[in-house]
């Protein structure tokens, strides 16, 4: 295998049936790029566009709840709006928005050139693509899944005939989650081979920025979570379907089955979705505190230990269920061992801001913003492994304050800390501050107003996922209050849409190195050339791209190399010059991956097959298997670069 | 400075350009013949292993918590009292599927030598064993069909009971992933009948490899646990 016998000869080189697409700017490119800055960018407009959708569900039940006996949605269709709100904030905000900085950030933040699966990447980012709208679709085919987010059977499982649940909801739901689930495990296993196999020479694990730790972290749970997911579903799909008993209760089937698989899956599936924003956290803190991360090792092994006991709690899910004293006991124990990781890595953010020079931009306040409400829904979460309490507030909005505080005050204020740190480098222009700084108030605020009072309603005994509640128990106002929050929430994304476009408009050009970075990314002009890096870096320590332009003097002051600095203006400035200089002349003998046209054609397949499981009828086959096998033996048959 | 080519994409799919060597992956030009450098090989900055295989391994470790949950499945529901319909005891011929069984196995031999062949350039033998682990597979998937059949027949099906439903879904699962190996052999062959597939090539066909002894050593946890641990 080390000696090379003979290259192939360049007649060999197979008929593609497609002639290769060649553009790489313009319109039609974005449909074949295999590039991953331009993929990550889809996958963050596709998120951002999802998470409008499922902000506007959350809205209709806000109205909903905003009085007793509220009239603006029947109960069949709240039931759709809760299920679709937790399905696509979970699986099309979530998940997609990690992976959109993830594919941006990574290869940039290890100094490589791609991911090691270019077309893979497009794939996983069309697989998702095709799985909203599938699943989206179901609005205007046969009614939209409204068994709840988790999807408890047997509701969920019980035939159509079964008179449980109306419409193919179920069934959409299933088998677009299945389709989600293959698009989140080719780009985890893309993500853990770039990781592990493309870094630069020099860039050892100790010294890769934490948010690439995270995601690699990220990426090994998701290989191993949606399995158990994808079991669980085929289950339910096959019962619904196909009269097997997995569920039925009254053959002898066991609903708790599915409980348990669900959150297998389920749990680390919140430290899938926690974890990339403690990676965004940890990039920002350190930048604007001119600070290293403090205990830099501490938080990469906090979140491998997060990583390894988010398998050992999932049964805190199902305490209402009558699992037995032993049981609930060690879950319940295992939750509050999992608060410990989570609150060092606290200690760690406060530490590294603590004596720092501390600069409030927006990414900073969003940062900050993070940790404070990340805290708060941390407290309530461990609340839950007290086992008696949590029998109380199970299916309270109790609970739905907790996940909110830690999905939304967590991974949302990361996510926006992430658009404004990373926006000048993603597209050479600054964010607006001082708009930026009204979206964080107004988010930040509506946010608790939204969220706070549900803690009160659940401890009150409200219950989650009812339609409407009478007047009388107390709860009105405080619902009232809540649906205010929600809307001040909506005006601070929509301030957000608003910067995006004003910003744009205005374009206040963003050099390659705006914020003093510390990690490579930084030290390539912005937004990257296609190539990433001219040369490829080697790096000589941890935040390298800060040891070029800083020392300390003796006594541990800060002191700027001659080559290094920060102020577009100065004259280290010249450095980013140089090196924009070398990549214009290195940059042409660079091989990029080509664009190609099968990871969209082999996506395009998916849906079809799940409109042919769904209805059952196989003129649905037909083209999906011939958009998947004609996909699959082109893209097998066609080089990943074209010979020039 | 050297260019770089990102060609490692699909498993089994390097491009029309020299093998990889397993140190340097993903840092090559087509046309370089690059040897294993000592002063990057085995370095900190990349595990050693290709590309590719690094993540068929991935994906085949995912793939062992999907029969996992199956498994446990299959496991959790066999020993449910007030159960009817036949039986595992009614059904099964535990001869007949031990025959598939080691024919399935003796496909992984095959695959070894086939990958050993091409490894060596002798393309007339890769051929011959690719051929032969694909009919072998073949073979246990004929048996599969037989004992659905012959089940189906003794009157169960997938909601008879409990074990209908675990054992169909389960091993019915199991017979399309070796489907798919099946389909994923025939396709490496008709490459190699057109000359596409060299020695150069040789790790698409171990990569195909991995997941095929996955499938099978899958199937030895699934024949044990089904069949061979005492019926309740």
């Amino acid at each position: 295998m080390t000696t090379v016998t003979r290259s192939l000869p360049k007649t060999s080189t197979p008929a593609v049936p497609l002639r290769r697409p060649k553009a790489t700017t313009g319109f039609w490119s974005w449909f074949t790029t295999v590039d991953h800055k331009k993929i990550g960018i889809m996958y963050g407009a596709a998120a951002l566009f999802f998470f409008v959708v499922a902000g506007v569900e959350a809205l209709l039940i806000r109205l909903q709840l905003a009085g007793p006996n509220g009239t603006v949605l029947t109960a069949s269709q709240y039931n759709t709006m809760f299920t679709m709100h937790g399905t696509t904030m979970v699986f099309f905000v979530g998940m997609p928005m990690a992976v959109a900085f993830g594919n941006y950030f990574v290869p940039l933040q290890i100094g490589a050139r791609d991911v090691a699966f270019p077309r893979i990447n497009a794939f996983g980012f069309w697989v998702i693509a095709a799985g909203g709208i599938f699943m989206y679709s179901s609005f205007l085919l046969g009614g939209a899944p409204n068994g709840g987010w988790f999807g408890y059977t047997p509701l969920t499982s019980t035939p159509i005939a079964g008179g449980a649940l109306p419409g193919h909801g179920p069934d959409f739901w299933a088998v677009g989650l299945v389709m989600l689930g293959i698009g989140s495990t080719t780009s985890a296993i893309n993500f853990i081979v770039t990781i592990l196999n493309m870094r630069a020479p020099g860039m050892t694990l100790m010294r890769m920025p934490v948010f690439t730790w995270m995601m690699l972290i990220v990426a090994f749970l998701t290989v191993f979570a949606i399995p158990p997911l994808t079991a669980a579903l085929i289950m339910v799909f096959f019962d619904r379907n196909f009269d097997t008993l997995f569920f039925v209760a009254a053959k002898g089937g066991d609903p708790l089955l599915y409980q348990h698989l669900f959150w297998i899956f389920g749990h680390p599936e919140v430290y899938i979705l926690i974890l990339p924003g403690m990676g965004i956290v940890s990039e920002v803190l350190p930048v604007f505190s001119r600070k290293p991360l403090f205990g830099y090792s501490v938080v990469i092994f906090s979140g491998i230990a997060i990583g390894f006991l988010g398998w050992g709690v999932w049964a805190h899910h199902m305490f209402a269920t009558g699992l037995g004293p032993v049981t609930i006991t060690a879950f319940g124990l295992a939750t509050m061992l999992i608060a410990i990781p989570t609150g060092v890595k606290i200690f760690n953010w406060l530490g590294t801001v603590y004596g720092g020079a501390v600069k409030l931009t927006t990414a900073m306040l969003f940062s900050l913003g993070f940790v404070a409400m990340f805290t708060l829904g941390g407290l309530s979460g461990v609340m839950h492994s007290v086992v008696p309490a949590d029998t109380q507030q199970t299916d309270t909005y109790f609970v739905v304050a907790h996940f909110h505080y830690v999905l939304f005050g967590g991974l949302v204020f990361a996510i926006f800390s992430g658009f404004y740190f990373w926006w000048p480098k993603i597209f050479g222009h600054f964010l607006d501050e001082r708009l930026g700084k009204i979206n964080f108030w107004v988010m930040l605020v509506g946010f608790n107003v939204t969220f706070f009072p549900m803690h009160i309603l659940g401890l009150t005994g409200m219950p989650r996922r009812t339609y409407r509640y009478p007047a009388g128990y107390g709860w009105t106002g405080l619902n009232q209050i809540v649906s205010v929050g929600g809307f001040l929430v909506a005006l601070a994304t929509l301030i957000f849409v608003v910067n995006v476009i004003f910003s744009a408009v205005k374009r206040k050009p963003a050099g390659g190195d705006p914020w003093d970075g510390r990690s490579l990314e930084w030290s390539i002009p912005s937004p990257p050339p296609s190539y990433n890096f001219a040369q490829t870096p080697i790096v000589m320590a941890r935040d390298d791209w800060w040891h070029h332009k800083y020392t300390e003097d003796a006594e541990g002051r800060l002191v700027a190399l001659p080559t290094g600095g920060s102020d577009d203006d100065s004259p280290s400035a010249a450095i980013a010059k140089v090196n924009a200089h070398a990549s214009e002349a290195d940059g042409r003998g660079i091989h990029l991956p080509s664009p190609s046209f099968y990871p969209l054609l082999v996506a395009a397949g998916l849906p079809f097959l799940g409109y042919a499981a769904v209805y059952q009828d196989i003129y649905y086959l037909i083209p999906g298997l011939f958009l998947l096998l004609f996909g699959i033996y082109a893209w097998g048959l066609e080089p990943g670069t074209e010979e020039h | 400075m050297s260019t770089v080519d990102t060609t490692h994409d699909t498993p089994g799919n390097d491009g029309p350009g020299p093998d990889s060597p397993g140190a340097t992956p993903a840092r090559l030009t087509p046309g370089d013949v690059v040897p294993v450098d000592p002063g990057h090989g085995g370095d900190d900055s990349h595990t050693g292993v290709a590309n590719a295989k690094l993540a068929m391994w991935l994906f085949l470790s995912s793939d062992c918590l999907f029969f996992g949950a199956f498994i446990a499945t299959y496991l959790l529901y066999r020993d449910r009292g007030g159960q009817t319909g036949p039986t595992p005891k009614d059904v099964f011929s535990i001869p007949f599927t031990s025959v598939t069984s080691f024919i399935l196995l003796m496909s992984s031999l095959a695959m070894v030598l086939a990958l050993a062949a091409i490894q060596r350039g002798d393309y007339r033998r890769f051929r011959i064993w690719l051929l032969a682990t694909a009919l072998f597979g073949a073979v246990f998937i004929g048996g599969q069909i037989y004992e659905f059949t012959e089940f189906t027949r003794k009157g169960l099906n997938v909601s008879t009971n409990l074990f209908g439903s675990s054992f169909f879904v389960l091993t019915g699962l199991h017979g399309a992933h070796v489907t798919v190996g099946i389909v994923w052999l025939m396709s490496l062959w008709g490459m190699s009948m057109q000359g596409r597939l060299t020695q150069g090539d040789a790790e698409r066909v171990e990569v195909a490899g991995l997941y095929w002894h996955f499938v099978d050593i899958v199937w030895i946890v699934i024949f044990t646990v089904i069949y061979l641990l005492p019926q309740p």
